[in-house]
């Protein structure tokens, strides 16, 4: 029971960053590698505001800002300088290092005793995993909201129209090279907004946090898919969550069985090429059926 | 299609409960006490340390399998798994946990403030927010600093270098430890009027080069305690060689593989001595909260001879 609620209570925070993955992966079709710094961005940013004295709730907004800026810059070196999306993402992943590293002023920045949002209700008496399972919840539902409103909007159709067909959407008068920067830009600024709650639930900012940050994004949106195929826009970002979970789940199994400290890696990756590969085995799986 | 994804899910989960209640029941011996042990990385001084931590147990009496069980997890420096394997340590109802390195130290921290923690391999417990003093710790938690007397090695490597006109530290920028003793270093050697030259790195692949560049400017090189210099002594010590350059690390396994001395912490000890700690609480004679930060008290001169006799150095003179 304890690794199933200890899954879903960090399956929820993970899967803000999963849907920001999601956002570039699937509806622009870039593979877009600043997520793996622009979610210690968030999580630096939130934890030396927090530990300045800021208020948590608007820390973990700056947080946000800052990964809507490093989409920002990701997007301009993709679609003005011509730079592939792949590189354009390991150029400014590269460069973030250092400017986190300027934002903490050190390697880590401890929130022990320190107002966060999970402090808050600790306080009111829940342990530290029923608080980030209240806060995953409250916050992932927002982000399924506003972005649910916002492909709605003209920008939005024209953000989905341009990652279907960028040839056919420019002929159609639409300004691709913008669409996909507010892409890049409200899909790491989802991927901050989760590191910067990841950090207020681990208790600390880590320079290191970020590291294979993408692969559990992937691996999420993955999941969800091979569970389920073609549903719309709104439906996929609730199995994203489902996703996610389940990816803590495997991996919270794994450590329950206890595998060896040193084969962990291994373990982790064998259960993400199974996962990465699924598809294809259920494509065939399917295949011989008919 | 999706009712069998739906069901193969749910005997996913049927499984995870299984799992989750077979362990359960089998730990509900009271007369055992449980032990958790959450290490941070793979690293041959934290594992020295655990290792000490595991023998003083043992010579105090408590032994596992018998009348306690020792849970060793260890997150190979991935946070996610870091905060599962934190909730897995305090979910169990462990007695005492152990943390090895500040951010397993953190983490659990955050998940608990009713289990006793004890530390150890963290340099500075006040400014990581662990303890309100190393006095008085005044939460659930204590430990041992691995903190290493910096004043003594960069006294000991201007002892080497009496003319020296310019000292070289080099560390890796983003190793949190690191910062704070190169900061350390810096002052306690410009206080003796010599100057100072950081190069810092931020991955082995940079050191070769870095280092290079800084043997050519200075007349002795201290090194703090950094994993990613620890990894590349090797590299550094051929290049020294070369220069005729005496190096002074912060460790004493540094020294051993490349550097010419130190005064250097034993792991093993500082591990017994965070076990002696863990017993005093196993006993119920004391709460981590009026328990002490200890500072590693065993400190030994370490010379590489073979390296001494390179630099043209009588290793005997080196004290």
């Amino acid at each position: 029971m304890d690794i199933i609620i200890s899954s879903v209570s960090q399956g929820f925070l993970w899967s803000i960053m999963a849907i920001g993955v999601y956002l570039t992966y699937r509806i622009l079709d870039v593979a877009d590698l600043t997520a793996e710094a622009s979610f210690p961005l968030g999580a630096a940013i939130s934890a030396s505001q927090i530990v300045s004295g800021t208020s948590p709730l608007i820390a973990t907004i700056m947080g946000l800002v800052g990964g809507l800026l490093a989409g920002l810059v990701s997007g301009l070196l993709h679609t003005k300088l011509k730079i592939p999306a792949l590189l354009a993402g390991i150029l400014t992943m590269t460069g973030l290092y250092s400017v986190n590293l300027r934002i903490m002023g050190q390697a880590n920045v401890s929130l022990l005793g320190k107002k966060t949002i999970m402090r808050f209700f600790n306080d009111l008496g829940m342990t530290n995993q029923i608080a980030t399972l209240i806060v995953g919840v409250i916050a992932s539902l927002i982000v399924i909201l506003f972005l649910f409103l916002f492909f709605r909007t003209a920008i939005g159709l024209a953000i989905h129209a341009t990652g279907d067909n960028n040839a056919m959407s420019e002929a159609n008068g639409i300004n691709t090279d913008n669409m996909k920067i507010i892409g890049y830009m409200i899909s790491n600024g989802l991927i901050a907004l989760s590191g910067a709650l990841m950090a207020q639930s681990n208790g600390y900012a880590d320079i290191s946090m970020g590291i294979g940050t993408i692969v559990i994004g992937l691996a999420s949106v993955i999941i969800s898919e091979v569970l389920f195929k073609d549903v719309s826009f709104v439906k996929r970002l609730f199995l994203i969550i489902l996703g996610s979970i389940i990816y803590r789940f495997i991996i919270s199994l794994v450590l329950y069985l206890g595998v060896a400290p040193t084969d962990l890696k291994l373990f982790s990756a064998i259960v993400l090429t199974i996962c990465l590969s699924s598809p294809l085995i259920k494509n065939k799986l399917n295949r011989k059926k008919k | 299609m999706k009712k069998k994804m739906l069901s193969s899910l749910v005997g996913l989960a049927a499984v995870g409960l299984l799992v989750g209640c077979g362990n359960n029941s089998a730990e509900t011996d009271s007369s055992v006490q449980r032990i958790g042990i959450l290490q941070y990385m793979e690293h041959k001084s934290l594992d020295k340390a655990r290792e000490g931590f595991i023998a003083e147990l043992k010579d105090e009496g408590y032994e596992d399998g018998k009348n306690i069980k020792i849970d060793s997890l260890n997150s190979q420096g991935d946070q996610a798994n870091l905060k599962s394997m934190s909730e897995k340590l305090v979910k169990e109802k462990s007695n005492v946990i152990l943390t090895i390195a500040t951010p397993a130290a953190i983490s659990v921290a955050t998940e608990t403030t009713d289990i006793p923690i004890i530390f150890t391999a963290v340099t500075d417990a006040v400014s990581a927010g662990l303890v309100d003093s190393n006095e008085k710790p005044g939460k659930n938690i204590t430990g041992t600093s691995d903190m290493v007397p910096i004043d003594k090695q960069t006294n000991l490597l201007l002892s080497i270098v009496p003319d020296a006109k310019a000292i070289g530290i080099i560390y890796n920028s983003s190793e949190e430890n690191s910062v704070i003793q190169a900061k350390l270093a810096k002052e306690a050697i410009e206080k003796k009027g010599v100057k100072v030259k950081e190069s810092t790195v931020t991955s082995t692949n940079d050191v070769q080069q870095v280092m290079t560049a800084l043997a050519g400017e200075v007349d002795g090189v201290y090194i703090p305690t950094d994993n990613t210099l620890a990894n590349t002594m090797e590299t550094v010590g051929e290049i020294a060689r070369n220069k005729k350059l005496p190096i002074v690390t912060g460790s004493a396994e540094d020294v051993k593989v490349g550097a010419l001395a130190t005064y250097g912490l034993d792991y093993e000890k500082l591990g017994r001595q965070t076990g002696k700690l863990a017993v005093k609480i196993l006993k119920g004679e004391a709460k981590p909260a009026d328990l002490a930060v200890d500072m590693p008290t065993d400190l030994d001169l370490v010379v590489n001879e073979d390296m001494a006799k390179a630099l043209g150095i009588d290793p005997s003179t080196i004290k």
